[in-house]
């Protein structure tokens, strides 16, 4: 900044920071770009399964039982001798969609639940309130395992377990981001138009408070694969041989000198998570103005 | 002013050609763009000046306190002779609270919530090794009284929530002059504050620069405020300095058109015309702060301009003392006083008060709203909020409503309006009653009550165009018979606020807060309403945008025959606009009469004093004027005191009033008030 003598005013000598929109949007939302396109890839290859899948993921086979990576088994193959790159494609349908299902459903139940309670205020919100403290109370793996111990073993009911210990913080969040919106003035506005109670809850302060939820659910889902695969690495989750990252970690974990096994479901998990945080980084920083003006 | 002048007296604090920007992706701002200005030992500077003229940015420069993406690009900041600039952090740090003090404009964050006031302080002095700890907290306790907090002992083991706003101020200056600095930087310290509450803080800041002999900054939009403290004036106008002069001086004759403009947009108390309907505003927005024009950064706005305009002009002295960049009055002219036409008083003026049709009438209106109980066993309180409230607004009137925050004025406005349901009483809308009424029965009226609000940051939803603000009412009651009707209708409400219709499209954070404020007037016009209960819609603006406003809403109400109930803090403003004025004061109604019996003849104790706490910018009235000091802070509505209210802060104050409340009057005609020694005032 060497412009010692420049009376004019108008002149740029302290430009150098400025940067041209696409570099600026390069630069914040990059890693969301990559995180967006890990997760339509991992979505892509789930429909596609049948397609690109070399063997059915249920084919057993003991004479290949063991083998590592080759042209044939591009990512070897395990103790039963069933095709790991195989199961993995499978896995993925039903990893993703578990995921994906259970932070959405229990988002959209928090959410209302939680908004309703903020918005009635009183004996409502207190009763409504006290029951989602009653579930937080719960430790996830806990319940999971003792809904799956009474009602057995399968993808629905452990999906249904995690769904129960899922919404409460959904339902937390809603409550007190609505409760923010609440006494803004522009939902008295509304009021004085004449609008009832859930018009004005729908079409003016839920539109207000959706972001840090939107931000919560894409940062969940990645926690709720996760959850999945460990409730079926303990055997909670999918029934035996359904294909399921957790699962084939689990299977395969003790086979040191077959790395293969369960590198690859783990790898799988790895990418996923990633690349629903990073989305979710990304999705935070656009909905929040401030960071998007800098 | 400290006579402690001694020849030569070198400036404490030189500003030269300061430069500080900020970089942003839409490029470099240069929020203060060569600002030049000195301060003497013990004096006192104002520096005014709108939001984003680079007022409180140079503050936080001269304290180094930037953020992250400002720098200081250029200039120096002499103190003591020692340029602040180049000093590295460790310097600095030495510096600051130490002979460098500051008073950050929010009180209610300015102080860490979760220390004790004894800490906060005793850290301050310890930590430039003035004092050890005991001595430290001796001093504390010491320098609280000296501001005026009652029971400083007690006070200092108190943490700050327990302190209203005016106290944490208090609390502030302590720290400000726990170390005897040599200079104090006041950026807006009254501002969030309420009239009586700033009387006395600006007092004690005059008394604290006599004593101390510190030199002080005082930053504010207040010119009332300036001339109450100031020596002398520093006027900022998009990053530079613009006029600099003694205060008196600069106040009675501008030389510079913007400071001209600053004085004559705001109402003032002391000079009211009876038949001025209007204010004096210039046109249009400040520059945009990415890249300032070539020539005089007013001219756009300027009434005065010339041809030599479109050159940048320079700070060139005007007589001996003062300073202006303006190529206008460079040959020493004065600026001329404003022309405003005089308008007759409005037809419906003319009609006698009692003869006209009652719009609302409120009897014995009653909210209290429960607090959470301290414990289980613990007794259920309230918070008296609307204690019995008695008003009638009728037909094309405007009704003032003023008293300090947390008197209950914007819980009555949500009563009236019925966002709140009132605990007792009667509200009368052109004769039905609304009191109870459910929100099926409160629909049809819903379109004859309209309300304007606060905050224009808050009173639009973000997510929603401007379109649709505005259409959204109109097709919920049925208001046209088509869309393409709503969106001419749309289209004719922008007009009537003076936005052009292009901006139907654009969401609310794309506007400034007065373009803001007209989309929720053009709002609350969208349904035809009879009564428009405005709440503070002016407070949170610039004195020139407020001057715009307050011209809207007399255009509007002489176009469109509206009735106003009119809340606000500012009773210059009130006493402009108003027709009646009502003065509440925890709860109560204390005196109602036309504005100009009011201001003139006040008859309760608390009104004289509200008046007489309203900075007036002239210096030389500011010295003239009798003010009554009101001690202390209102009282907590949760418990409110026996007999009168006002009993405890009122100078006239007997045992009569204590044991039995005072009933409002008809003293005079249609002059009401609520005290037993009217006689007296």
């Amino acid at each position: 900044m060497s412009e010692a003598s420049a009376p004019i005013l108008d002149a740029t000598p302290f430009e150098p920071r400025a940067r041209t929109s696409g570099q600026r949007w390069r630069r914040r939302y990059g890693l969301a770009v990559i995180g967006a396109a890990i997760i339509v890839i991992w979505i892509v290859v789930a429909l596609a399964a049948p397609l690109l899948a070399h063997y059915p993921p249920h084919a057993v086979d003991v004479t290949v039982r063991l083998l590592p990576p080759s042209a044939a088994h591009w990512l070897g193959t395990d103790p039963l001798g069933r095709d790991v790159y195989s199961r993995l494609l499978f896995g993925a349908r039903v990893s993703l969609f578990a995921g994906i299902t259970v932070v959405v459903l229990g988002a959209i139940f928090g959410t209302l639940l939680g908004g309703i309670a903020a918005y009635a205020g009183g004996r409502i919100e207190e009763g409504l309130m006290r029951f989602t403290d009653l579930m937080l109370c719960f430790p996830p793996i806990i319940l999971a395992m003792a809904i799956a111990a009474a009602m057995g073993i399968g993808t629905i009911n452990t999906m249904i377990a995690m769904l129960i210990v899922w919404w409460p913080k959904f339902a937390r969040l809603a409550r007190s981001l609505v409760l923010v919106q609440r006494s803004q003035e522009y939902v008295e506005a509304a009021h004085l138009i004449g609008y009832g109670p859930s018009r004005v809850l729908l079409k003016h302060i839920l539109p207000n408070s959706i972001g840090p939820l939107i931000v919560l659910v894409t940062l969940d889902v990645g926690h709720a694969i996760i959850v999945f695969s460990g409730l079926s690495f303990l055997g909670l989750g999918v029934v035996p041989p359904t294909p399921e990252w957790g699962a084939m970690v689990s299977e395969n974990r003790e086979l040191v000198e077959q790395w293969w096994g369960a590198t690859f479901p783990g790898l799988a998990i790895l990418t996923v998570v990633m690349g629903f945080n990073f989305l979710g980084d990304g999705i935070r920083d656009w909905l929040d103005p401030r960071a998007r003006r800098r | 002013m400290p006579a402690a002048a001694k020849e030569p007296v070198q400036p404490i604090l030189e500003v030269r050609d300061l430069r500080t920007h900020f970089d942003t992706d839409a490029g470099v701002v240069r929020a203060v763009d060569g600002v030049s200005f000195h301060v003497m030992p013990g004096e006192t500077l104002g520096l005014v000046g709108e939001s984003g003229s680079g007022k409180s940015v140079t503050a936080l420069s001269i304290m180094r306190l930037l953020q992250d993406q400002s720098r200081i690009a250029g200039g120096s900041i002499l103190f003591c002779g020692r340029d602040i600039v180049t000093m590295d952090a460790e310097q600095i740090r030495a510096l600051r609270g130490d002979q460098m003090a500051m008073v950050f404009q929010d009180p209610m964050t300015s102080l860490n919530p979760v220390l004790r006031i004894a800490r906060q302080l005793v850290e301050t002095m310890v930590i430039h090794g003035r004092r050890d700890r005991n001595s430290a907290l001796g001093h504390a306790v010491q320098l609280l009284g000296r501001m005026g907090i009652t029971a400083p002992e007690r006070a200092v083991d108190s943490y700050p929530h327990q302190f209203s706003g005016g106290m944490r101020q208090r609390v502030m200056l302590a720290m400000g002059f726990s170390n005897e600095p040599a200079l104090l930087l006041a950026d807006e310290p009254t501002t969030a504050l309420d009239v009586t509450i700033q009387a006395q803080i600006l007092d004690l800041l005059r008394e604290l620069n006599t004593d101390f002999g510190a030199a002080v900054i005082l930053i504010s939009h207040d010119l009332g405020v300036i001339a109450n403290v100031c020596s002398r004036v520093v006027v900022m106008y998009a990053g530079e300095v613009v006029e600099e002069g003694p205060t008196e001086a600069l106040l009675s004759d501008p030389k510079h058109p913007y400071t001209w403009a600053l004085l004559n947009a705001v109402p003032r108390l002391d000079r009211y015309i009876p038949g001025q309907r209007r204010l004096t505003t210039i046109e249009g927005m400040p520059p945009d702060s990415h890249q300032w024009p070539r020539g005089c950064r007013f001219a756009a706005r300027c009434p005065f301009r010339v041809e030599a305009c479109t050159e940048h002009p320079e700070l060139l002295p005007v007589g001996p003392t003062r300073h202006s960049r303006c190529w206008v009055t460079q040959t020493g002219q004065s600026l001329p006083k404003p022309a405003l036409p005089l308008v007759a008083p409005a037809a419906v003026k003319k009609v006698p008060a009692a003869d006209r049709e009652v719009m609302l009438e409120i009897k014995g209106l009653i909210k209290h709203f429960p607090v959470p109980k301290q414990n289980f066993f613990a007794p259920r309180e309230a918070v008296h909020a609307v204690d019995g409230v008695d008003l009638i607004v009728r037909k094309g009137e405007t009704v003032g409503l003023v008293g300090e925050s947390g008197c209950g004025k914007s819980t009555l406005a949500r009563l009236i309006v019925r966002i709140h349901e009132p605990d007792a009483g009667l509200i009368k809308f052109t004769g039905h009653d609304i009191t109870h009424a459910s929100a099926a029965e409160m629909r049809p009226l819903r379109r004859r009550i309209q309300m304007i609000f606060q905050d224009p940051y808050a009173s639009l939803n973000p997510r929603m165009m401007v379109r649709d603000i505005l259409a959204e009412p109109i097709r919920f009651h049925g208001l046209t018979d088509d869309e393409a009707g709503t969106q001419r209708r749309v289209e004719e409400l922008l007009g009537l606020v003076g936005l052009s219709s292009t901006t139907a499209a654009k969401y609310p954070h794309e506007f400034s807060g007065g373009q803001r404020q007209r989309i929720s007037i053009a709002r609350a016009l969208a349904v035809t309403p009879d009564l428009i209960v405005a709440d503070e819609p002016i407070s949170s603006l610039d004195v020139n945008i407020q001057a715009q406003i307050i011209n809207l809403l007399i255009d509007l109400q002489e176009r469109l025959h509206l009735t106003y109930l009119f809340i606000a803090h500012d009773l210059a403003v009130v006493r402009y606009i108003s027709d009646r004025v009502v003065v509440l004061y925890l709860g109560k109604v204390m005196e109602i009469a036309p504005a100009e019996a009011l201001f003139d003849r006040p008859l309760h104790p608390y009104t004289r004093s509200l008046i007489s706490a309203v900075p007036i910018p002239d210096a030389a009235i500011e010295r003239m004027r009798q003010r009554i000091h009101l001690q202390g802070e209102p009282p907590s509505a949760l418990n409110p005191p026996s007999g009168c209210r006002f009993r405890t802060r009122c100078p006239m104050a007997a045992a009569r009033c204590a044991a039995e409340e005072p009933v409002l009057h008809e003293y005079r005609p249609d002059h009401w008030a609520a005290c037993h020694f009217t006689e007296r005032v």
